[in-house]
This record gives C-alpha cells, structure tokens and sequence, in this order.
C-alpha cells in the first residue's frame, strides 16, 4: 500500500488540476457564448458545468473524454469504421507486427555483432547513426515510398515501426550476449561445448533479462511509430488518422480520446511484456527479489 | 585464412571468373575497366598458392566501386555480368575488412585512425550500392532517388533548407528543449525533497515517457497556434519526463558515505545539492540530455505536419512528399540526419568534459 497511496494521491492531484485548467481555458469562448445568449451574472457553479460540456473545447474535461472512449468502443458495433476500437485494432496489429520484426532483425543482427569481429566495427557505427535520422518525420513519406510500389496496408506502417524497435534490442542483446564472463566461457570450453552448444546454454540465456528490457523500451516506441506511419494514409484508419482528422475539424474531445486509447495500448502492451518477463525469469530459476 | 575469409575468397573469385566469361557476349571495346576489374578478380584466386595482402583486396574494392559506377550508362539494360561485377566489388570490401579487423584485434588502441576505416568502407559501401542499384535498375527517382541526386539538389538548394533548419532547429528545438529539460531538472530536485511527491511522480513519470507523447501535437498546435510556439511546446512536453526521470534517478547515485561525510562537514542542503549530489548527477543528466536530443528534432518535425507556416523541415518534407519532390525531400533529410547527429555529438563532447571522472569517460570512450 505504501506505493499506491502517493500515486494514487499524485493523480487525484492532476485530475483536479485538469478539471481547473478546463473552467479557466475554455471560459473565454463560454464568456462570448454566454454574452450572445444575453445570459449575465451566471453562478460559478453552473458557469463551470458549462464550461466542461462545450463541444469543442480548447481543454476538454476528464469525463467528456472518457465519455467520448465510451461511445467509441461500446456503443458502437466493433466494425464500425467511426469505433475507437476498430482503430485502435488497426493500430495495433502494425504495432505487434513491427514489434515482432524489429525485436526478430533486433536478435538477428545482434547476434551476427558478436559473433563477427568486422561486423561489430562495421555495423554498429551505423546502427547508431541510422538512429539520428529522424525516420519518426520521414514516416509518411516512406509509407507514400512504399505505396508507390504496391506495398500498401499494413506492411509499411509496421515496417517503421519495426525501424524504430530495432535499435534498442540490437543494443540490449549485444549487451546481454556478452554478458557472460570469462571464467564462464571457459567453463564452456573445459567441457568441450561447440560455439553453438555454448550460445544456446549460455550466451542466450544471460541474454535474457537485457532482451526483456530493450523489449519493452521497444514495443513502446513502436506503437509511436505506427500512430505517426498513420498520419500519411487517412484511409487505411488508426488513432493516428483520428488524430490527423481531429485536428483538421477542431475536434478535441476526439484527439483526447485517441491519444487515451494509444497510452492505454502502450501501457498494456509494456504491462504484457513485464509479465512474459517474470514468466520467463520464473522458468529460468530466476528467485523473486 | 579463417574459414570465412576463405569462404568469400572463394566466392569472389569464382563470381568474377563466371562474370570474366559472361562479359565476352559483349563487344569488347566496351566497358573495358569493368572486364579489367573482372579479369583481376578471377586473377586473385592465385592466393590459394601465393598470399596476397590485405591492402590489394581494399584496392579491388576501389576499383571494382570505380568500375561499377562509370559503366552504369553504357548498357541497357544492365547485363549479369554488371551485378555480378558489384557483387564481387562488395565482397572484396568486405574481405578487405574482415583481414583488417582481425589485424587490429591485438592493437586496438594505438590504431585508432585504422579502426575508422571499418566504418567508412561500409558507409561508402552502401553509398555505392544505393547508386548503382537506384541507376542500374532503374528505379524510379520517385521512389528511391541515387545519392547523387540528393547531393545535387542539396547544394541546389542550400536557401530553402536554410530557411527550414532556422525555423524549425533554431526557433523551435533549441527552446524547447532548454526549457523542457531544465523544467525537468528543476521539477527533479523540487520532487527530491519530498519522499512521498518523489514515490508519486515517478511511476507516473516513467509511465509517461513510455506513452506516445508526439501525439499531443495537434493539440499543441490548437493552444499555441501555428509557429514556432507549438513546436516548442511538444518539444518540452517530450523532453521533460526524460529529464525528470534521470535525474531523480541520479540524484540518488551519491552514496551514503558520501553524504555523511558533508553532513560531518557541516555543510548545509544547497551546498550538498550543488557539491556533491548534482556533480554525482551528471552522467544521469547527461544521459538524459543525449536521449533528448534526438528527440526534440524528432517532435518538432511530426508536430509541423499537424499545421505550420510556409516554411520548416517538416512542412517541406510532407508538401515535398505532396507535389513528388522527392529528392528535395531527401536532401531534408539528410540536413536533419546531419543536425540530429550534430547536437548529439555536441553534447557527447560537453559530457566528457563535464564528468570527465566518471568511469565510463575515463577509458576514452564516450
């Protein structure tokens, strides 16, 4: 309980601060409804349920929005192209499979480093450059690039996703696979294990727990590169579209919704990595600390 | 010879003893320094009876590069031989810095002007293969342009992109990310007074900067309008958790002793704040600055797709992306590589200085 109480308490905080921040942002464009309605001398109280219900809010309150995930999900049939869920879907699935992309040519490329002395120096400069391009800005016009050839859909959202999970578990595993030390290695050798016997029942597992952790450093970065793949292609759906189109109409209440459905993904998404790492670490013998 | 060097010897020569044979289909007066190349490579097998150095397999890989890319044009389409001649090229490269690694192995750090070598070749590497491919296969500039069409349209356009990187790297990064990351470090040492506002906030912090906070853009451009404002605002929107993450973190690193050794001092809060606990910081915050500087770039670009004046790296790349500029595009981003890995480096060289006496600075690598 310890922990809880002061998040807890922290939050309350930020709700009742948003629900201030609404009353004073949004009483300038009540004050000009209010004046040509000939409405004078409102009571506050009602002044500030006013200003918590406008359509389109400069800061929407806490419960329009959820009002707005509400409607969005479960009032609506889940094929529905206006449901949050369905975008939320669409979203999704790129995110997972850049996800599993990136984390695959992550484990791959990794490997690759530390088993060959040229590629590690020849590689992982660049790797690290490649990251200090800003492929987050450029992502529209690689999925245009991509659509040009007849790539379209679903593949080139996730392919900038999985650019963007890529780097850390390369960093991570090449972390992790040289983690084993010395005296270990050598262990191995006095058994007489090949370089692949001593990948598989060392070198992999140490690897492990740095894997878990680029990984979920990953998947999070790789939901943000599929909400920003999005904004090219208002067609194919997802919060990023929801966002874009938000933005266009002045509609707040859905951008707020949008960007509530993809943290909620992002936290779940990392919660379930979490939860694969302490199933994984449980196999291996790992104690809880 | 390890195995692998042997490995891609082998393939090399065999490649360029079936591409020697394929380019006589050609009239032989042309494309001469490609069969030249060819010849020499099918010639290099002779290392199986007499070891040749590594320094001539660097010189095949010039030639063959050199080879390549001045007979793009001569025929069309490209034949075999032409890709197999690139093939070869690149493993000769690669041959090249396979013997060099593993002659460096031993004396790594008096080497250290050889061991940018390595690097080097694979980015001219992959330069070159990006040219030939993009102009051997033609493939639409639309699509893919050569490098040497962005290089040609970045020098063309040195005003525009100029007037692009003030906008967005001057006025809206730069702000932004002063103000996002000393808000954050204030907030950390605020927060580092109180147990229970520290217990709080950082759950929710570190939450926060694993959420997509670029998202909030469209907002941001709704509150501050179109200009430079909105952008700065994502930019210390995204850099304040970072920021506040780390340093909490590493206002922690000092450890007990050290800390009972100023209170034997007398000294009071702000002077072990400034003496002991912030210098202890620094690689955390620093940490934090170098997480950040890619960051900001990256959000004030995506957030100037939501809305922004004429002007500005990521209106020129999505009305690039619009009107099918895309070499112009290109050459955007290839000035946002450059700044993104500039400020980064930047800040690398401050943090050597500034913790010079940390252990990660000490061995000379940052």
């Amino acid at each position: 309980m310890n922990r809880v109480l002061p998040v807890i308490t922290i939050l309350l905080a930020i709700v009742a601060i948003w629900y201030g921040a609404a009353i004073s942002m949004n009483a300038p464009w009540q004050n000009t409804l209010n004046g040509r309605a000939d409405l004078v001398d409102v009571p506050f109280t009602d002044f500030a349920l006013q200003t918590w219900s406008q359509d389109k809010p400069i800061l929407p309150a806490p419960h329009q929005v959820l009002g707005e995930i509400w409607n969005g999900t479960m009032a609506l049939e889940i094929t529905s192209r206006r449901s949050l869920a369905y975008h939320g879907w669409v979203t999704l699935s790129s995110t997972l499979l850049g996800f599993v992309l990136g984390t695959a040519l992550g484990v791959g490329l990794a490997v690759i480093i530390t088993h060959n002395d040229a590629s590690d120096r020849s590689l992982m400069p660049w790797i690290i450059a490649s990251q200090t391009i800003p492929i987050l800005a450029v992502a529209p016009m690689v999925v245009v690039g991509l659509g040009a050839v007849g790539l379209t859909g679903l593949l080139p959202k996730a392919l900038i996703s999985m650019y963007l999970s890529f780097f850390p578990v390369v960093v991570g595993m090449v972390k992790g696979l040289r983690s084993p030390e010395g005296i270990q290695l050598d262990l191995m050798r006095t058994y007489d294990a090949s370089p692949w016997q001593s990948f598989w029942k060392l070198r992999w597992p140490a690897a492990m727990p740095f894997l878990f952790a680029s990984m979920k450093v990953g998947i999070a970065i790789s939901l943000i590169g599929a909400v920003v793949a999005e904004l090219s292609n208002a067609a194919g759906g997802g919060l990023g579209v929801r966002l874009l189109t938000g933005s266009y109409n002045g509609q707040t209440i859905q951008i707020w919704a949008a960007l509530f459905i993809a943290a909620a993904l992002a936290a779940v998404l990392v919660v379930i990595v979490g939860a694969a790492e302490k199933a994984v670490n449980a196999r291996m013998g790992v104690r809880p600390a | 010879m390890s195995q692998l060097q042997f490995f891609i010897a082998l393939v090399a020569g065999g490649l360029s003893a079936a591409g020697f044979a394929l380019s006589f289909v050609t009239p032989f007066e042309q494309a001469l320094l490609l069969k030249a190349f060819l010849g020499l490579g099918f010639l290099s097998l002779i290392r199986f009876f007499i070891p040749i150095g590594l320094w001539a397999d660097g010189a095949f890989a010039v030639l063959g590069a050199v080879a390549v890319l001045t007979s793009i044009g001569i025929f069309q389409p490209a034949p075999a031989f032409f890709w197999m001649a690139l093939i070869v090229a690149w493993l000769f490269s690669w041959l090249f810095v396979e013997r060099l690694s593993k002659v460096l192995a031993p004396r790594l750090s008096d080497n250290a002007g050889l061991g940018l070598i390595i690097p080097i070749t694979f980015g001219v590497a992959l330069l070159v293969i990006w040219e030939v491919v993009t102009r051997g296969a033609n493939v639409p500039p639309v699509l893919l342009p050569p490098p040497s069409m962005i290089g040609a349209q970045l020098a063309n356009s040195t005003g525009i992109l100029w007037a692009d990187f003030v906008q967005t790297f001057v006025k809206s990064v730069l702000p932004g990310y002063v103000m996002g990351c000393l808000a954050g470090l204030v907030v950390a040492v605020l927060v580092d007074r109180s147990p229970f506002l520290k217990a709080g906030l950082l759950p929710i912090g570190n939450f926060m900067s694993a959420l997509p906070i670029i998202g909030i853009a469209p907002i941001m451009v709704m509150w501050f309008g179109f200009d430079w404002q909105s952008k700065a605002a994502v930019v210390v929107a995204m850099t304040f958790f970072p920021m506040l993450v780390n340093t909490v973190a590493g206002l922690n690193a000092a450890s007990n002793i050290e800390r009972d050794l100023m209170r034997t001092y007398a000294a009071s809060y702000w002077q072990t704040l400034m003496k002991l606990r912030l210098p202890a910081a620094g690689p955390f915050i620093f940490n934090a600055l170098k997480i950040n500087s890619t960051l900001a770039l990256i959000g004030a670009i995506v957030a100037e797709f939501f809305g922004t004046p004429v002007v500005g790296m990521g209106f020129r790349i999505s009305t690039g992306v619009g009107r099918l500029a895309i070499d112009l595009v290109w050459a955007e981003i290839a000035v946002a590589a450059i700044a993104g890995s500039a400020f980064y480096g930047v800040i690398a060289l401050i943090e050597r200085g500034a913790t010079f006496w940390h252990p990660s600075v000490r061995g000379g690598r940052a």
